[in-house]
């Protein structure tokens, strides 16, 4: 092949264009996936949503509201979930900076009198084999039915109600701090939902 | 057509990538803990090789021999953000699961070093094939690797249980030294079974 004479211009010319023609095609491409982005981490967290509520027949997130965190800077989200007799339950987006290998967030329904409905992790980067347990539906069916305003969310070594994970402490209790954190909220804010049956 | 079927073959076996040219071992290492994370890996590393073979074949004529490094890196980064959109967009638990490792599928020296010594040097078609044997190569390691970690440290082969829910495993096998370990172990065996001596 013969070879193009590397001199400033040609240098400069082909590297222009190749780098003119990467950006079109980016930006291009970009506009192509955005709306399917959109929607694949819409679908993500209604899942979430769905999977820590009863049966729900409205839209979580056109009644999304936040609350901040006193003390915190960031704030939960709150997406109330409700069905033909009026609230069914609070799906809440919460989290922990405890866990051992940093931010842990989670996704609890809780239904009108405080009980928890269920629980979904939505984010974790825990130790495979060992914090990632908190993702196993065995461990998470302790919780269950639970009230945190009863249930000392603290595992049992720390005086507490809680079947920790062996090996994992310091998961088990980030993943306790997380869902108490949404309880906490959950109480100071509840009577904003109180509303008749639709 | 002797030359395309050797092309071809010799990303698979004689100079398998991994095993044996012991090329891109941070996403080889890094992603293999399932069987699903390896092949995908694998599967998308091979894509953007074609492509970037394909352009880097079709454009070298064009480009000066002194600026031809950081031309085929923008070529290699755009396929790899490409690969990472459309990943995000269409199959986002693959997504999920590489995180980090797509766009590191850049600095993987496969990709850079089969534009410079191959693509570079030679026509499109043959391009595309040396990228696809390649390419076939690094996915069947990646996923054998990945499918030796995930029986050995989660007792399962593609998320499908082998040995029972609660069995204790080799938890070393997921965990970065398992990694190194397996690897080790596999290319061992691929050389032992390859080498003619």
């Amino acid at each position: 092949m013969k070879k193009l004479e590397s001199t400033f211009i040609n240098m400069l010319i082909s590297l222009t264009l190749v780098a003119l023609v990467a950006s079109v095609s980016l930006a291009y491409m970009n506009e192509l996936t955005i709306g399917p982005k959109e929607a694949a981490r819409k679908l993500k967290k209604l899942n979430a949503i769905k999977s820590v509520l009863p049966d729900i027949t409205n839209d979580p997130f056109t009644e999304k509201m936040s609350f901040a965190v006193e003390g915190e800077k960031d704030s939960l989200d709150f997406y109330p979930g409700k069905n033909e007799a009026g609230m069914a339950g609070v799906a809440i987006s919460t989290y922990t900076n405890k866990g051992y290998s940093g931010l842990i967030r989670l996704m609890v329904g809780f239904n009108m009198e405080g009980n928890i409905h269920n629980i979904a992790v939505l984010e974790q980067k825990e130790t495979p084999g060992l914090g990632t347990k908190i993702t196993t539906e065995s461990y998470v069916a302790q919780y269950l039915g639970k009230n945190p305003g009863t249930y000392k969310m603290t595992p049992t070594k720390d005086g507490g109600e809680v079947n920790a994970i062996t090996g994992a402490t310091i998961t088990t209790r980030a993943f306790n701090d997380a869902v108490q954190r949404a309880y906490d909220s959950f109480e100071k804010e509840k009577n904003q939902f109180n509303t008749e049956a639709q | 057509m002797n030359k395309t079927w050797n092309n071809f073959i010799r990303g698979i076996i004689k100079e398998n990538p991994v095993f044996v040219m012991l090329l891109g071992m941070c996403p080889t290492l890094g992603v293999t803990s399932t069987a699903f994370n390896g092949l995908g890996m694998g599967m998308a590393t091979m894509f953007v090789l074609i492509m970037s073979n394909i352009v880097v074949s079709l454009i070298k004529p064009f480009i000066p021999d002194k600026v031809r490094i950081p031309a085929f890196i923008v070529v290699i980064a755009s396929f790899v953000t490409i690969v990472e959109m459309l990943l995000e967009a269409y199959i986002p638990a693959l997504y999920e699961q590489l995180g980090i490792f797509i766009p590191l599928i850049v600095v993987n020296c496969l990709i850079l070093g089969r534009a410079e010594a191959f693509a570079s040097k030679n026509n499109v078609l043959q391009s595309i094939i040396d990228g696809l044997g390649m390419g076939l190569g690094f996915t069947l390691a990646l996923t054998a690797l990945g499918v030796t970690r995930e029986i050995l440290g989660s007792g399962s082969i593609f998320s499908f249980n082998i040995f029972g829910e609660n069995a204790s495993m080799m938890i070393l096998f997921i965990l970065p030294p398992g990694a190194f370990l397996a690897l080790a172990y596999l290319a061992a065996l691929y050389n032992r079974f390859t080498i003619k001596n």
